[in-house]
């Protein structure tokens, strides 16, 4: 694929990646069927709500350190921004910084969305430069202002005119593309197109694009053995970070999902490694993904001899918990990047995947490859029950009352609670960080054993709680409702 | 016209889709984006019978830009009448279908004859904000669930209150005021929260009146109630924070209703004298703690900022300083509302701003002088301009992020004590 940063819209992941949101099967199906060509992609004639890109693409731009999102669209698509900064300061004061980002709404009314806004949307962007001197500034669109075709590209353009930090227009209308994801994308392609700058020299660094950086410091710390400094992204990463990108010795990411946009364009484009390999998750993965890391910055002997301190200290801890964990039931429903890796994991702690739902599906990455963590799946002949949900928690509910599983696993809000209410202890694996390395897989098992050992929360709750479903809903098949488009 | 919404203070019409979650086994149907619901729900007790992530969602794609979304729509109204185990069904739209120009009230007829009731309340974002949205649902109930009734239940009182989730205490608000008409004789009637409900809708046309408690969200609904079921309404435009204000209240309500004087009388002496066992035992708090000074500004909605402006002012002495009101006011309602806040003892009378800049608001507090450390009462944008000028700084407006609030209420004379504890257990974190 090639990546085009001359245009600020970008294709989304169903016309790229030939990604998809619906699928009933199971994992060697799920590979067979990709890789000749016969998935389709889905949709429902019932669905739930689940998740807007734009929420994706501008969260992850509102982590940027002091720069100002603005987005053009009624007063309920900017809402985001009140959640986002709480998050964004709060993540900040953990690391003793101030993020000074601001998001900003531009609260369409009807006239708006019959005469077009372009000129209010323009003093808007100004007022706001003028209000808080932000460092990069994207303004974005939203449904509304997606279907009467307002020309924010043409706004931008002449802003850049008037403002001299890098502006950049940011298309996430919500009807876009189903996958959320999408939103990822879009917001690595406006840094890539808007900040980043060719490489002037090489720098001892690696990109490392994450959420919230929650293991910064113990990162930091591993990556000093080996002689490199990370650079944390998006999260309170600073402009002049972002301008120097391209003069990293690599590209890693916590989650292929999340990085891989931002990994390919900047090997594309600039010649930096895009270490793809299974993400640091869990045993196997943490130490694939080092060693890998090693190869690319010709630290090798530095990583082994890490790889075998770390292992004395670690394995037999883990080792130990895992006597408890061994034969339970697990069913799982993440982001695709997160399922697969997720599912790996449990498998190395002795707990039996029964179920995988990932919220879409890409058929490949941008490089054209089957992503990593099931290739891994596939070649070490693991295979389970397996669903694309986009987040339909009626067909979560539907699979575990079929399973009974002894836990149930979720990385997104709102979707463990249904699982506790329906009396199955639940873990949220929310932090990117949970089961990072050898330590996070051995807190992660501890959190695993804890979660089934006390389950009075769940029990308490669940025998007092009426489901929302009717009992017709859980005598059909999950996939009742996925049509061909 | 598009304008700058620096530091948000509310969201859109289809937030109203909140209104219909507090109703309890009423769900919405949005047909909208598939990420409206989550972008409009906070975490804030949104995992309820039903919650925002499993509202049914016809997902909107670009295909049904250019083709329209009806028939999503039909199979989404109908599966969620086959799947979801609600009463009500309340189909909402969002901003697409409407430009696009779905035809969604005649897909909502089609429904007419089902099992459970399918309406329908036209929420697009840019219509307006979730204030008006939340009108429009209720609107929506009106016109389309309600039957007129011959029944009368003498003392029955339709009681309308807070914007739920908008509002973080709305439910324990609207419990303490069914508790205070409750202790004037009368039977209160409410349809948001818990066991209230479906039934409690359905027995709104047999009320004595309605009572609106609220600055202006919610005089269209009872107005068209006037007008189709004949039921007249009291509109009480100030939430009673207190005392002074709670007590006026009850005066008010008890001579709307015919309650006998005397026994109102008799209630609030006994109220008072609890609530001021409880002033009296810490009066040397209030008046000996040395970091406290007399000014305050309040930056909420007009209902919060009327409310504590009267309760901090005619029950605790303070005085104020500017205050802003933050819900994008429609202009009809800002003449009286400006009254509403002249009205306090010793004819002091508050200066307000109809403001939805937040940038304009903090560089106005910034600039005030407060003669001491101000005390701020706002949403939580509020911390910053707090931590700035050191203010005594408290979250009671919307957005509330970084506190939990679950059946607390400010309403009443209990509500009255549990925003004096909020604020002195801020204010107690300083000496000098």
């Amino acid at each position: 694929m090639s990546i085009n940063l001359n245009i600020s819209d970008i294709g989304t992941r169903e016309t790229r990646l030939g990604s998809i949101t619906g699928y009933i099967g199971d994992l060697n199906d799920l590979a067979t069927q990709s890789s000749c060509g016969t998935l389709k992609g889905c949709a429902r004639c019932f669905s739930q709500s689940s998740t807007c890109l734009s929420g994706c693409a501008l969260a992850q731009l509102a982590g940027i350190r002091d720069v100002a999102v603005i987005h053009h669209g009624p007063a309920g698509c900017s809402v985001t921004g009140t959640q986002i900064y709480t998050v964004t300061k709060q993540v900040a004061a953990k690391r003793g910084i101030v993020n000074n980002t601001v998001y900003i709404g531009t609260d369409m009314n009807e006239q708006d969305t019959i005469f077009g806004a372009g000129d209010s949307l323009k003093n808007i962007v100004l007022e706001t430069y003028k209000r808080y001197k932000p460092k990069a500034i994207f303004v974005s669109s939203s449904c509304a202002t997606g279907v009467i075709g307002e020309d924010i590209d043409s706004i931008v353009e002449e802003l850049k005119e008037e403002i001299d930090v890098p502006i950049a227009a940011v298309h996430c209308e919500g009807f876009k593309s189903r996958i959320w994801a999408t939103g990822f994308d879009i917001s690595d392609h406006a840094v890539l197109s808007s900040i980043v700058q060719p490489p002037k020299q090489k720098r001892r660094t690696i990109n490392f694009k994450n959420f919230f950086e929650s293991a910064r410091n113990e990162i930091i710390n591993i990556f000093k053995n080996f002689d490199v400094e990370p650079v944390f992204l998006y999260a309170n990463a600073t402009v002049e970070e972002l301008s120097h990108l391209s003069e990293a010795l690599a590209t890693v990411c916590i989650c292929g999902t999340l990085g891989n946009y931002l990994g390919n364009g900047l090997e594309e484009k600039y010649g930096v490694p895009y270490i793809r390999t299974i993400n640091p998750l869990g045993i196997a993965g943490f130490e694939t993904w080092l060693r890998a890391i090693g190869k690319v910055i010709d630290k090798e002997a530095e990583v082994e001899k890490y790889i075998e301190t770390e292992r004395e200290k670690y394995i037999p801890q883990i080792e130990e918990v895992k006597k408890e964990l061994k034969g339970l039931k697990a069913v799982l429903a993440m982001g695709p990047g997160y399922t697969f890796e997720v599912s790996r994991v449990l498998n190395e702690l002795g707990i039996e995947v029964v179920w995988g739902a990932a919220w879409h599906y890409d058929k490949k990455y941008e490089d054209g490859e089957v992503p990593p963590s099931m290739k891994y799946l596939l070649e070490n002949n693991q295979n389970f029950q397996v669903s694309v949900a986009d987040q339909q928690n009626f067909e979560i509910l539907n699979i575990l009352n079929t399973y009974k599983p002894d836990l149930y696993l979720s990385r997104h809000p709102g979707s463990t609670v249904w699982a506790i209410k329906q009396g199955y202890p639940a873990v949220y694996v929310a932090d990117e960080y949970m089961i990072f390395g050898y330590r996070g897989t051995l807190d992660f098992a501890h959190s695993v054993l804890n979660t089934i050992r006390n389950r009075s929360f769940e029990k308490n709750l669940a025998k007092r709680v009426k489901l929302p479903y009717t009992k017709w809903w859980y005598k059909q098949d999950p996939g009742l409702f996925i049509q061909d488009v | 016209m598009a304008k700058i919404l620096d530091k948000q203070r509310y969201k859109c019409a289809m937030s109203a889709m909140s209104t219909v979650q507090a109703i309890e086994r009423a769900i919405p149907v949005l047909h909208a984006g598939p990420g409206c619901a989550q972008k409009l729900s906070n975490s804030s007790g949104s995992s309820g019978y039903f919650s925002p992530n499993i509202f049914p969602c016809t997902s909107i794609n670009e295909k049904d830009v250019v083709f329209g979304g009806e028939t999503k729509l039909r199979s989404t109204i109908e599966n969620s009448l086959k799947i979801i185990d609600a009463d009500l069904y309340v189909v909402l739209t969002g901003c697409t279908p409407e430009i696009v120009g779905d035809t969604v009230e005649e897909v909502v007829q089609e429904f007419e004859d089902a099992e459970k009731p399918v309406i329908f309340a036209s929420t697009a974002g840019f219509r307006g904000n979730n204030y008006k949205g939340h009108e429009w649902v209720i609107n929506a109930i009106i016109e389309q669930y309600l039957e007129p009734s011959d029944k009368k239940t003498k003392g029955l009182v339709n009681i309308w209150a807070d914007v739920p989730y908008q509002d973080e205490f709305w439910l324990g608000n609207l419990r303490e005021l069914e508790k205070l008409v409750a202790d004037l004789g009368l039977i209160p009637n409410t349809i948001f929260g818990y066991r209230r409900g479906i039934k409690n809708i359905k027995k709104i046309p047999e009320a004595q009146f309605n009572l609106l408690v609220s600055t202006w969200v919610g005089l269209e609904n009872v107005k068209l109630m006037e007008e189709k079921f004949g039921i007249p309404y009291l509109h009480y435009p100030t939430l009673p924070i207190g005392a002074f204000e709670t007590s006026k209240f009850l005066r008010t309500v008890g001579e709307f209703a015919g309650v006998d004087k005397d026994k109102v009388e008799a209630l609030i002496a006994e109220k008072e004298d609890y609530y001021y066992y409880y002033i009296e035992r810490y009066a040397d708090l209030f008046l000996e703690t040395r970091v406290m000074s007399k000014k305050f500004s309040i930056v909420a909605d007009a209902q919060y900022t009327l409310g504590i402006t009267k309760f901090l002012v005619n029950d605790l002495g303070l005085f104020p300083a500017k205050q802003f009101i933050t819900d994008d006011t429609p202009l009809e309602y800002r003449k009286n509302i400006e009254e509403y806040f002249k009205d306090l003892n010793y004819d002091i009378k508050a200066e307000i701003s109809f403001i939805t800049d937040g940038y304009k608001i903090h560089k106005e507090i910034e600039s005030t002088d407060y003669h001491g450390y101000p005390l701020i009462l706002g949403g939580y944008w509020e911390k910053e301009v707090a931590a700035k000028t050191n203010a005594h700084y408290l979250n009671v407006s919307w957005p509330v992020n970084e506190r939990l609030v679950m059946n607390s209420y400010y309403v009443g004379y209990d509500g009255g004590l549990k925003l004096i504890e909020d604020i002195y257990s801020v204010v107690k974190t300083r000496f000098n």
